[in-house]
């Protein structure tokens, strides 16, 4: 989806994120800066609708408007010459790894790309992937395309093939990224992954996204989005992300039910 | 007024206990005009008011009384409004007791006036009929950015605008008012009192842009080259305190700003129908903390959950930095209280929710630098509180997205607070002012009132000189 917002459009940089909300009722989503165009002021987001939120956004027609976009927040990812990298996405997550993946490469970085997700028919940015990497590897849970089996599946054949990699970023469901640091810290590569909790301010007022990391808690929306996968406690993550499972299933039942628009 | 003074305040009527607990209306219901009056008559229009002393502000307190006395309601509002551009929100929510009321001469052998509540009573009566807009000073021809549309930054952009200058106010969140807005709850704050208070000063020709993150979206320099001449940044305390005590990541443990955002700012108390932000309270729901926040949190919390609802200090009632009324009312409603209790951990289920509130019985010693007295563990008295929701009210400290991304500006390591100069509250960046919270840390509405005058009449001095 493409939004016009041009003083996101214009102070965006690889790996930050805009809040969204969509109407009146609306709960307050983090979701990652895709693409931007500074000249022509307009921000690309990508997400699946899985909730309530995204759903309504899926329902947005062409030249309508989203109650509030607000951004750029959280701080640009790591964007050094580090040699080899690998950039990791999975499901809806292959979006978020295409501007840091295209960043790493103009940052003069050998950019291997990773992309997976549960079937072919669910894999998306394929084509944008392929345009900014040097390689491209492609995995699905089910075989239908690529590998069958998991993006960190693909990345352990690498490693363990001798390819010598100096950093990996990755982004995608919290199981993939854990899977994927759990690789990298036995091969010990440097490794960031971009974290999504649940957020609500997202300028360091609420604490909702707070994560611990190297012992410490932090927050995501002002310390990160990005930390270093070697330090993140996932278990706690994958806890915390549950904490409104039932509340945000309802409400999204009720919406379908009384067919969109309000209560 | 004849022979003795009246020393017994007229009550303020309030919504009945059973009805509040079930809603989020308004508590304190305000003064009628007989109510009213009755009350301005008590006062003794001291020849050297203590009262006026006593208001950061510096309304003239026995003027605005003695117009209602006459029933000059307009007269009396306008002579409020000459000093504070917020009334119906400073009647409402500003610490009078330690303020005019405190130095109320009545106060000694009686009641005070209320004169919070007769603040309230013109404000509301302007609000129901309409604002009028008073006269501006002629365009300067020069401009003003503000950061933050709290109590700070909205007072600033009032006086300023009034002293003609064009005025635009940056907001971060989606609606004006910073903690009127997200942090002090419907039942002691209508939301639509702060909308029409904030109505007000975009009549007097403030614009307001929600959604920009001043240091993410814009920087400051970035303001300067879009052609303002000064910039006043009054973002406030909203960086929210934990105890860091271990378990305090389980699921149903929020940051007092987390719970408030969700409560007021998103309407979780009308999921799923009005909103769509939830929130969990549980059967067993503890908020730590004394102050107002945490009245504010337990108070949501009884009326969310319809359940228990216990308030954690670690020093005892006489010690509370709550307002009176406000402890008070909330004992009426239900909530109850435990004293030198301090909380040293938390412990969860299998699923990672907060379950139980380790704590340990505290005693009082010494004074320490606050002049309260300090609260010292009892070695080996932990005991355990039972908990499904927990608030962490223990304080905010300044927010940090101005510090962290404006180098230019000095700031107080250990505090997280801008330096200013105290006469005129200009920060080591030129052109750059700060007063509220970000300046003295967590304090109060009316302080920030204070601040934002100040700053607006320095920063006046500075564009027309």
């Amino acid at each position: 989806m493409d939004v016009e917002a041009p003083l996101i459009a214009k102070k965006a940089e690889a790996g930050q994120f805009v809040i969204v909300r969509v109407d009146e009722r609306g709960e307050r989503i983090p979701l990652t800066l895709v693409d931007w165009d500074k000249d022509r002021g307009v921000i690309t987001l990508v997400y699946q609708a899985v909730g309530l939120t995204t759903r309504k956004l899926s329902e947005k027609k062409e030249g309508e408007h989203i109650l509030d976009v607000v951004g750029p927040l959280g701080n640009p990812g790591a964007a050094e010459k580090f040699g080899t990298v690998a950039v990791i996405g999975g499901g809806v997550g292959v979006a978020a790894a295409y501007p840091r993946a295209k960043q790493l490469r103009q940052k003069g970085n050998y950019v291997i790309s990773i992309i997976g997700a549960r079937s072919s028919n669910l894999l998306i940015f394929e084509d944008e992937m392929r345009s900014v990497s040097d390689e491209l590897y492609i995995s699905t849970d089910d075989g239908t395309k690529g590998r069958k089996g998991f993006v960190s599946d693909v990345l352990r054949d690498l490693l363990q093939g001798g390819r010598k990699i100096d950093y990996v970023f990755a982004v995608g469901p919290t199981v993939m990224m854990r899977a994927v640091a759990k690789v990298t810290k036995e091969y010990r590569v440097k490794t960031d992954v971009s974290l999504n909790p649940i957020m609500v301010d997202g300028t360091g007022m609420c604490g909702a996204c707070r994560v611990r990391v190297g012992g410490e808690t932090k927050f995501t929306c002002v310390d990160g989005p990005e930390f270093d996968g070697h330090q993140v406690d996932f278990e706690e993550l994958l806890t915390r992300l549950n904490t409104y499972r039932e509340e945000e299933a309802m409400a999204l039942e009720r919406y379908v039910k009384r067919g969109g628009g309000e209560d | 007024m004849s022979g003795k003074p009246k020393l017994k305040r007229v009550p303020m009527r309030e919504l009945e206990v059973s009805k509040r607990i079930r809603s989020f209306d308004e508590v304190a219901l305000g003064y009628n005009e007989e109510e009213a009056i009755a009350e301005a008559e008590r006062c003794l229009q001291c020849k050297n008011p203590k009262c006026v002393e006593g208001c950061p502000v510096g309304i003239n307190i026995p003027k605005f009384i003695r117009h209602i006395r006459n029933r000059e309601y307009e007269e009396a509002i306008k002579t409020i409004k000459l000093a504070n551009n917020l009334p119906a929100i400073c009647g409402r929510v500003c610490p009078q007791e330690n303020q005019c009321e405190g130095r109320c001469v009545l106060g000694i052998k009686g009641d005070p006036i209320n004169i919070g509540g007769l603040e309230r009573f013109v404000a509301d009566l302007e609000l129901s009929r309409g604002f009028e807009v008073p006269e501006k000073a002629p365009d300067t021809g020069r401009s003003v950015a503000i950061i933050g549309s709290g109590t700070a930054g909205l007072t600033a952009a009032g006086d300023l605008a009034k002293m003609g200058h064009n005025v635009v106010v940056f907001e971060a969140l989606h609606e004006p008012g910073g903690v009127l807005t997200y942090g002090i709850p419907e039942f002691r704050l209508p939301k639509r009192i702060v909308k029409a208070e904030v109505g007000y000063i975009e009549k007097l020709g403030v614009k307001i842009e929600t959604d920009v993150v001043v240091g993410k979206t814009l920087t400051i320099e970035d303001l300067f080259q879009e052609g303002f001449d000064s910039v006043f940044v009054g973002t406030g305390a909203g960086l929210p305190a934990f105890l860091n005590v271990p378990g305090e990541n389980l699921c149903g443990i929020y940051s007092a700003n987390e719970f408030l955002i969700r409560v007021n700012l998103m309407k979780a108390y009308k999921f799923p129908y009005e909103s769509d932000t939830p929130i969990k309270v549980g059967s067993e729901n503890v908020v730590i903390g004394g102050g107002n926040v945490a009245m504010d949190s337990a108070r949501c919390a009884l009326r969310l959950s319809q359940k228990n609802v216990t308030v954690l200090y670690r020093r005892t009632e006489k010690e509370m930095p709550a307002r009176r009324d406000e402890v008070r009312r909330a004992r009426e409603e239900g909530v109850n209280f435990r004293f030198l209790t301090q909380p040293v951990g938390f412990l969860g289920d299998d699923r990672g929710q907060v379950r139980k509130v380790e704590c340990i019985r505290m005693r009082l010693g010494e004074p320490d630098r606050s002049g309260r007295p300090r609260p010292i563990p009892i070695e080996g008295s932990n005991f355990y509180v039972d908990a499904d929701a927990v608030v962490v009210a223990i304080g905010q400290r300044p927010n940090p997205m101005i510090p962290k991304t404006t180098p230019k500006i000095k700031v107080d390591e250990r505090r997280g607070t801008i330096i200013v100069n105290p006469e005129t509250l200009e920060t080591s960046f030129k052109g750059v002012f700060a007063g509220g919270d970000i300046v003295t840390g967590a304090a109060t509405v009316i302080s920030a009132m204070g601040a934002g005058k100040k700053a607006a009449r320095s920063i006046h001095k500075s564009l027309v000189k």
